[in-house]
């Protein structure tokens, strides 16, 4: 077993975990963070996509070991008290899910997406959530919700 | 699924990795960004009994400018490749190459080095490696060396890198305000490609005056394209570079699988690598 200590969604977690440990197992059954889905096992879907030090990581791709020292935010970690974080409300306004199965993702995925580029043009949305799939094949809604996110945080397109 | 037991090893220095290889004995496995690794452990078609960690070497981070060269280590991110400006003024087609890897998610983890040492034929930088001439430079239990690009890729997913040595760096010559693009061919987001062409070009008075290809998923491993590199000294029109890339397919030896037949793939061959040079000219 491996001591880790991981900062996530704000809080320092303190663990011991086997080394094949998955950073997403951890994040469900080690601590409850259940928002954080696992889709497929093949590295393609995105479901249980996170931010590790800021940066979007699928998580099913990750050791948990490997988390130690980092500071991780999952879907879970978005909101302030009661205030979504803009991400979360466009996806509702815009209804960018069907299923909602690949919804934590994708709004992880936007978040990573805005964070570098606040303006994107639909192609930048298209490629920049292209490692993440919506078997609904829900993709126009979801680029709009991107689109509006954008607005909500300040873009101007 | 949950990946089989296996202990742990997270180094700090290149020493202490090569010590961890050799203390871990034959089915001893190196982790970088573990964008291949991590699928292979989580399958179960890889059951190593020790991994060894080297996302925390300082020594395999980062990309320098040693004057002639761009020395990139090889735990250095795809993302961080993208977006060095070092990179992107010097070796533009190792960034244009890598920009094309996978998605996002994966760019932010996955490694230059990594995905050197991993040698998928499909893969989108060791086409970039060969023909740009990089070499090398290989940890052991016997110290360094530097091996060229031309003798680093062996065979499918097998390099010069020896079971207990470690990638650390790769170094690029620099091609300064050479054109380059990268084409790359495959059906859906995220796919590899079925293949691709790495083209970099020195323009001279409207002309090609030196020219280096790279071929994607054409063999066993990445392939030069020599003799489009010779027909291409001196082409200045689209005729012109049609004509050279004409000879993209020869001495290649792609597979067939799912995705494409030889014949396609030679096919494709040609195409991606007119295109590649005609952007990369500047001609479209």
């Amino acid at each position: 077993m491996q001591h880790i200590s991981v900062t996530v969604d704000g809080t320092v977690c303190e663990s011991e975990v086997e080394p094949r440990t998955l950073l997403v197992h951890w994040l469900r059954e080690g601590l409850g963070k259940v928002g954080t889905v696992v889709g497929c096992d093949t590295s393609n879907c995105g479901a249980c996509t996170i931010l590790v030090d800021g940066q979007s990581v699928k998580s099913c791709s990750m050791l948990a070991v490997q988390a130690d020292g980092c500071k991780v935010t999952t879907i879970q970690g978005l909101s302030t008290g009661d205030d979504w974080h803009p991400v979360q409300t466009a996806f509702k306004e815009c209804h960018g899910l069907q299923c909602g199965y690949c919804t934590p993702g994708m709004v992880m995925s936007t978040v990573d997406l805005l964070s570098e580029n606040p303006n994107p043009t639909e192609e930048e949305i298209r490629e920049g959530i292209h490692g993440n799939l919506c078997r609904c094949t829900g993709y126009h809604n979801i680029v709009k919700s991107v689109q509006y996110a954008a607005e909500l945080m300040g873009g101007t397109k | 699924m949950i990946p089989a037991k296996f202990d742990y090893v997270r180094p700090s220095t290149v020493d202490e990795a090569v010590a961890a290889l050799a203390a871990g004995g034959d089915d001893a496995k190196v982790l970088g960004g573990g964008q291949s690794l991590m699928p292979v452990l989580r399958l179960r078609l890889g059951e190593p009994s020790v991994v060894i960690d080297t996302t925390r070497i300082d020594e395999m981070k980062g990309i320098t400018d040693s004057g002639t060269a761009i020395v990139i280590g090889a735990g250095t991110t795809h993302d961080e490749v993208t977006k060095s400006a070092l990179v992107r003024d010097h070796v533009a087609l190792l960034a244009a190459a890598t920009e094309t890897v996978a998605d996002r998610q994966i760019r932010h983890r996955g490694t230059m080095g990594g995905a050197m040492a991993h040698a998928d034929p499909a893969g989108d930088q060791p086409p970039v490696a060969l023909a740009l001439d990089a070499s090398f430079t290989i940890a052991g239990p016997g110290g360094r060396r530097t091996v060229p690009a031309s003798e680093f890729f062996v065979d499918y997913f097998t390099t010069a890198v020896g079971p207990d040595e470690v990638l650390v760096s790769v170094t690029f010559p620099k091609y300064t305000g050479w054109g380059a693009h990268y084409e790359k061919f495959n059906r859906t987001a995220q796919a590899w490609a079925i293949v691709g062409a790495s083209a970099a070009v020195r323009m001279d008075g409207g002309a090609i005056a030196e020219a280096r290809i790279g071929l994607t998923n054409m063999g066993p491993g990445p392939v030069r394209a020599s003799a489009v590199e010779a027909a291409l000294i001196g082409a200045s029109s689209l005729d012109a570079i049609a004509a050279a890339a004409e000879q993209a397919a020869e001495g290649t030896s792609p597979n067939a699988d799912i995705h494409a037949d030889v014949e396609y793939r030679e096919h494709l061959a040609r195409v991606l690598t007119r295109r590649a040079v005609a952007k990369a000219a500047g001609l479209a």
